[in-house]
């Protein structure tokens, strides 16, 4: 085993790149979540945002209209779920899985043709003077657009949640939508805002992963992490700033296993990649073992359904 | 301007009849999407539903798979939906599906070249226990810690499908398998195989074993203090907690319930249908499974029919990606959709639709 092939300064700013996705994903379901709603569908967005970005991306050879495409793809796909829960008024549980699981079977359906192809690379924008710093400058400013807007949305939420109007009548939707109602706000309306805002993100977050992070499309790429990024809502106690902190840990748990795999550690393959998920289960059980729903900081009407005359 | 008016009881007759409604529905949207693919839908439909059982060129081969594959989905479906009546939501039987069979095989393994009627009795055991022993972890959390339940048993999916992958590659890969990754073949032992108990119909133990399970399930939910314990959490938690229902114990009654379920059903894939332990061993019948529980209303004869249904698709699609080059993943889309509209359409079940003005608003 050889541990010194290890560099750090590069281990940093691939951590960064790990994390990416999932910090998207799980951004986009907070305020989701914040609206009450839980949509346990991220993964089939996200898989779905994969394949759209990756396939417009090839198709046009520009990696920013994928994104873009994965978005509107995320996005499309989310207002399926945001129908049939709010309008129609099915289990949101259930027709989350059935969200997963379509979304599974359609992004293969539309990434046949696309296997072993090369996406176009993604340019990294250095930032000007910062990226010339020493030490700090490569691992920090020399990224590409998507990791430095999925710092800035953290930025933004976490203002929009803490000081903005629309983000009290975001909070007041999700802990009561009886009293919001009342108030006069529009909570489906609201809701289906906020669950479209969820799919966009965890499109992108999709079409980084195929995009950038591998980069390219293998069938069931996302591999659980659009669970872990519901995960790491919960780790976060449904801050935006624990958001960041939960997926950068998970980046960081990610990109060491892999190093140690490449570095020969004297342990199977296999169980070095199943320790993400089990530390994501650790983590969740360390946070959910304080106290209950509320005390962590859950929306008070997390899941319920929500009809104007019940 | 259209609205929905709550129905102070749910409708009888539209529980009943939205499983059908969605099925149509589904068809529908799936003819439209296999329409998109470039091929004929009335012609895919018709290879997906009606080949498989009545094609003469086919349904030799097709007819006896369906008892095969439906055997494993009933019997996860009967476990999930005791849990989903109750509000109790486990989604990661794929991976206790994936430990029971590794476990039900590790001990056949462990005997090996013995033959003896004691092996085949130990590796059911073993199978349940695997199983259950995976469902506990998510539901000693759940009571002990307050975890959810649904990321947790979901993400051990992830893990047993290493565990899987290491088992197949090193720890009970077949010595004498010129280093091909897989156990040996469990069918080919007399000690340790499942076979069809009556040729040609594809029934074997596990279908049994499925069947057994539904008229348990029967009895349990509609005859038995425990199931009405189920029914009454699933419908109001709070009067369930009055009547003196114990919530730590229902949780692990259901979740070690499911699992054990779904670990049998791993065993007695890998030992039959399978034969081995192999990277690929598990196709999603876990995941499928969730669509059964639901299409059946939840309900033990439901589920029967449901999983026949599923088993149709999984058959009558492999047959139209022989015949017609459909994509196989549109069958999986396919699937997913039929569960959509299955939740979709139970709006019905628990509302009026209302056309015009008036009515609480």
């Amino acid at each position: 085993m050889d541990l010194s092939s290890i560099n750090p300064l590069v281990l940093i700013t691939t951590v960064m790149i790990a994390a990416t996705p999932i910090l998207l994903a799980a951004l986009g379901e907070l305020i989701v979540e914040k609206s009450g709603v839980l949509n346990l569908g991220v993964e089939g967005m996200m898989i779905t945002g994969a394949i759209c970005g990756f396939a417009i991306a090839v198709e046009t050879g520009n990696p920013a209209l994928g994104m873009l495409a994965a978005m509107v793809g995320g996005a499309l796909l989310s207002l399926v779920f945001a129908f049939f829960t709010q309008i129609l008024l099915a289990n949101q549980v259930a027709t989350g899985l059935a969200l997963t699981l379509f979304g599974l079977g359609l992004s293969s359906l539309l990434g046949q043709g696309y296997v072993g192809v090369k996406p176009p690379s993604t340019p990294k924008i250095d930032i000007p003077l910062l990226s010339d710093l020493p030490v700090v400058g490569p691992v920090l400013f020399q990224h590409d657009m998507v990791v430095y807007f999925s710092i800035l949305m953290v930025v933004v939420i976490w203002a929009m949640l803490k000081f903005s109007r629309i983000g009290l009548v975001l909070r007041a939707v999700g802990e009561s939508h009886d009293a919001a109602h009342a108030l006069g706000f529009k909570v489906v309306r609201i809701r289906i805002m906020a669950i479209m805002f969820g799919g966009a993100m965890a499109g992108l977050g999709g079409a980084y992963l195929s995009l950038v992070r591998v980069p390219q499309w293998v069938d069931g790429m996302t591999a659980g992490a659009g669970w872990i990024a519901l995960a790491i809502v919960v780790f976060a106690s449904w801050r935006a700033g624990r958001v960041l902190l939960g997926a950068y840990l998970f980046g960081g748990v990610t990109i060491l296993q892999l190093n140690l795999q490449a570095a020969g550690v004297n342990l199977p393959v296999e169980y070095l990649s199943m320790s993400p998920y089990l530390i994501t289960i650790l983590v969740l059980v360390i946070m959910s073992a304080k106290g209950g729903r509320a005390s962590l900081g859950a929306p008070a009407a997390l899941g319920r359904i929500f009809h104007a005359s019940s | 301007m259209i609205h929905l008016e709550k129905r102070a009881e749910p409708s009888q007759l539209w529980a009943a009849f939205t499983p059908v409604l969605a099925v149509i529905l589904t068809m529908i949207a799936g003819g439209l999407m296999f329409a998109a693919l470039g091929k004929d839908p009335f012609e895919v439909l018709r290879t997906i539903f009606w080949d498989p059982l009545f094609s003469e060129q086919f349904s030799a081969y097709s007819r006896p798979q369906l008892l095969v594959k439906a055997g494993p989905l009933i019997l996860i479906a009967i476990g999930l939906a005791l849990g989903f009546r109750a509000g109790i939501w486990n989604i990661g039987a794929e991976g206790q599906y994936i430990i029971g069979a590794i476990s039900g095989a590790a001990v056949g393994l462990a005997f090996y070249p013995t033959e003896s009627w004691l092996i085949y009795p130990l590796m059911v055991i073993a199978g349940a226990t695997g199983g259950w022993a995976w469902a506990m972890i998510p539901a000693i959390l759940k009571t002990r810690f307050n975890t959810n339940e649904i990321l947790v048993s979901l993400l051990l999916v992830y893990v047993a499908e290493q565990l899987l992958a290491s088992m197949a590659l090193s720890t009970l890969r077949n010595p004498e398998g010129n280093g091909f990754p897989g156990s040996r073949n469990l069918s080919q032992y007399w000690s340790t195989s499942n076979p069809e108990l009556i040729t040609g119909t594809g029934m074997h133990l596990g279908v049994l074993f499925a069947f057994i399970t539904v008229i348990m399930a029967y009895i349990l939910l509609h005859k038995h203090m425990l199931g009405f314990h189920i029914r009454l959490t699933g419908e109001s938690p709070r009067a369930a907690r009055f009547a003196g229902v114990n919530p730590t114990r229902l949780i692990l009654i259901c979740l070690g319930t499911s699992g054990a379920l779904a670990g049998l059903a791993g065993l007695f894939e890998v030992t039959g249908p399978a034969g081995q332990i192999s990277i690929d061993f598990n196709v999603g019948y876990g995941f499928t499974a969730i669509i059964v529980a639901f299409l059946g209303r939840l309900h033990p004869v439901g589920i029967l029919l449901a999983g026949l249904l599923m088993a149709l698709t999984y058959i009558g699609g492999e047959l139209a990606q022989f015949m017609l080059g459909l994509p196989g993943a549109s069958i999986q889309a396919f699937q997913g959709m039929l569960l959509f509209f299955l939740l979709g359409v139970d709006v019905l079940t628990n509302f009026r639709i209302r056309i015009g003005h008036g009515g609480a608003k």
